[in-house]
């Protein structure tokens, strides 16, 4: 396992210095986003949503094992196949056998950020399998070669030229096409891979433990048609996805839609509750994978359990002014924005994940715009206080808190230190590491010019 | 002895308030380092509502960069030494928004449930929200008539102390037009220890603020680590912008008073 820490801060910078197009790009989207979520916040009683939710997700946490099983018996009941994995190598392998087993050698994917997590599609195509995804943005980056770079909008860092040419060399789309053309070309090469595909592989929105029904929202699509035409349908989900009742997906579901993109309910919801009866449609076979992955342990750490309220909505993502400057590849994993930073060291551990909850001003954008009431800012401090504990800190960062907790202790001092270093650090400055850093790319005030 | 002594005309005859009432004005590291005249400032504009003002030499800082960085039991102890020193006063009362938050939203829930210290804490307030919502201060009229401002509020007086039209209030009292900034409710970047943990990023941030600024005179803040922050940025891009500290706008407003007479 990796344990080297994620260094956000020389991506990010690096990011920023060479790829200043994708910064525009991350920060059209994400402010558009934001815009639309106030707006669809502003039309209900948000405030008493997000209260319910809040509840609802809370109570599913501190239920799990009652929810889990309940889940496992309806689902069956409903001819759905249930399996359990417990790290996300278990759940490739199971999802290998079945595709072993069933002679499965075409798959496509719904977008599911799980499958990014537990790394599945190397592991398939590892495996001799044909992965594709079938998410416009999210096929989009397969044809790259790179990752989503955000929970719900796998392509916002690309600037439309470079997805125009990328469409042009791949799939013979007119230089400079329209968003409209390329995506007429994507759904006519997809529409051949959905007709060829043994196996869809999906996440999931939410299970709901009654009824044994698998919840998937979108808007393309995609995942109708391919939870439809292909005869097998795997869901990977996190243990974590439960609602107690299929009818809590009646204010759940328009609740993340509206935290996602701000509409009120995405533009499609499937709600599949097993595989095809009489019918001459839909998958001979439904499997669903619930995969544990880090979560049960998560789930045993009372103060940092509640980020598994999380729906997985991107919303803090859109929200939060450090993401907004980098997009998601400078995390360096799945998951990224306040909810990656407080999922990377529940989930990686404390010494890989760290370092990202430094990626935050605490500014709080994040806590005002979830619609679960994940209390991001206190578990970014939360984290920061247990690296602390750990010895993780940045070299240096202890001992200055302890130099200057031991000056404010003495008032005198301190405040002949004030005036001292207010004074001469605009001069000696470059030459000391904090404020060296400062000076990189701002000045300091001069404290005589000051009006 | 360490002291912001002023030079101020006595003028509280005339907005007297609550002529008994003594506020403990709390500089604030940052601005105690490096904004010294904001403090003097913020001296002014107490005394002008009528009140009589002190600085405990004792006061030193908040704790929040302790508390924020994953030493909650060091930012604890900064805190309530801070409210102890403070406790005299009707009223304590900073020109930063984010050390009021840290000593009025943050601090209590470190504190035993029962602690005298939850009574100190409940008297804090940022400057602007004090002068603006608690004593009703009002600047000269057309002091600032034709002046365009553009008002930036830390994030913590934003969302913790909800304090956002506090500053426009009474710009507008004075006459001020207060222009609109698409960007106004994001964060300047600032952060405390992310500005030099993260420095390219925290740069970033602070150019999105200023290249989303409208034309205008000045733009203001109450908060000294905000406008450290957009000021440091502004002058090391030469953009040739004036950034103050709110107060100081303020009591340039109020000198205009003093001047008539």
């Amino acid at each position: 396992m990796n344990i080297e820490p994620i260094d956000y801060r020389t991506a990010a910078a690096r990011l920023l210095a060479e790829r200043p197009d994708i910064r525009e790009a991350i920060t059209r989207a994400t402010l558009a986003k934001e815009d639309r979520r106030r707006e669809g916040y502003a039309d209900i009683d948000s405030e008493a949503w997000r209260d319910w939710a809040s509840r609802l997700r809370r109570h599913v946490l501190a239920n799990l094992d009652y929810y889990l099983e309940q889940a496992g018996r309806a689902l069956e009941a409903n001819g759905i196949r249930v399996h359990w994995a417990e790290d996300a190598q278990a759940t490739c392998a199971t999802v290998l056998s079945l595709c072993h087993e069933r002679g499965v050698r075409r798959v496509v994917k719904g977008k599911s950020m799980l499958s990014e997590e537990i790394e599945l599609n190397p592991a398939l195509e590892a495996a001799g399998i044909e992965v594709t995804e079938t998410d416009l943005g999210e096929y989009l980056i397969q044809l790259a070669g790179e990752r989503p770079s955000h929970i719900i909008g796998p392509a916002y860092h690309k600037p439309l030229s470079e997805s125009q040419a990328l469409f042009a060399e791949r799939l013979g789309t007119p230089a400079g096409a329209e968003p409209s053309a390329l995506a007429a070309a994507a759904r006519k090469h997809l529409r051949q891979r959905f007709l060829a595909a043994d196996m869809m592989i999906t996440g999931a929105n939410a299970i709901a433990a009654d009824t044994g029904t698998i919840a998937l929202v979108e808007n393309e699509g995609n995942i109708r048609i391919g939870t439809t035409t292909a005869r097998i349908h795997v869901a990977c989900v996190g243990i974590e996805k439960l609602v107690p009742r299929l009818t809590d997906l009646g204010t759940l579901l328009p609740l993340l839609s509206r935290a996602a993109t701000g509409q009120r309910l995405g533009n499609y919801v499937s709600l599949i509750s097993g595989p095809r009866g009489a019918e001459p449609e839909g998958p001979d076979e439904v499997h669903v994978i619930f995969v544990d992955n880090g979560r049960s342990r998560l789930l045993a750490d009372p103060p940092a359990a509640s980020t598994l309220a999380c729906i997985r909505c991107g919303a803090c993502l859109n929200a939060c002014p450090v993401f907004r400057q980098t997009g998601g590849h400078p995390y360096q994993w799945a998951y990224s924005g306040p909810i990656g930073a407080v999922l990377a060291p529940g989930l990686l551990g404390l010494e890989r994940g760290w370092t990202l909850a430094q990626a935050s001003t605490l500014c709080g954008a994040c806590d005002a715009a979830c619609p679960v009431r994940i209390p991001l800012s206190g578990l970014l401090r939360l984290w920061r206080e247990r690296a602390a504990q750990a010895g993780l800190e940045a070299p240096g960062e202890a001992p200055a808190i302890r130099a200057y907790a031991r000056l404010a202790r003495r008032p005198h001092r301190f405040h002949m230190a004030t005036r001292l270093l207010g004074r001469f650090a605009p001069w000696f400055g470059p030459l000391v590491p904090p404020l060296s850093r400062w000076l990189r790319g701002r000045t300091l005030p001069l404290r005589n010019r000051n009006r | 002895m360490h002291s912001y002594s002023t030079r101020a005309p006595d003028i509280r005859h005339r907005y007297a308030y609550n002529p008994s009432m003594r506020i403990c004005l709390v500089p604030g590291c940052l601005a105690e380092t490096f904004y010294p005249q904001a403090i003097r400032d913020s001296r002014i504009l107490l005394e002008a509502s009528g009140a009589e003002v002190f600085v405990p030499p004792q006061v030193t800082c908040c704790g929040q960069p302790a508390w924020s960085n994953g030493h909650p039991a060091v930012g604890r102890e900064l805190a309530t030494a801070l409210l102890d020193a403070s406790a005299a006063g009707d009223y304590i009362v900073l020109p930063s928004g984010s050390c009021a938050a840290m000593l009025r939203v943050f601090t209590p829930p470190l504190l035993e449930t029962d602690s005298p210290r939850r009574q100190i804490s409940a008297k804090v307030h940022e400057l602007i929200e004090f002068l603006d919502t608690i004593v009703h201060y009002r600047p000269p009229t057309n002091s600032l008539a034709g002046r365009r401002i553009v008002v930036h509020h830390g994030c913590h007086a934003r969302r913790e102390l909800a304090a956002v039209g506090t500053v426009e209030h009474l710009l507008e009292a004075a006459g001020a037009t207060v222009l609109d900034w698409k960007l106004a409710a994001e964060c300047c970047g600032f952060g405390g220890s992310f500005a030099v943990n993260l420095p390219e990023v925290s740069v970033a941030m602070a150019d999105r603020k200023l290249d989303a600024l409208p034309q205008c005179d000045c733009v203001v803040t109450p908060d000294p680590g905000c406008l450290m922050q957009l000021a440091g940025r502004a002058e090391r891009r030469g953009l040739g912008l004036t950034i103050r500290h709110a107060a100081s706008l303020l009591r340039e407003a109020e000198q205009m008073r003093q001047n008539e007479h």
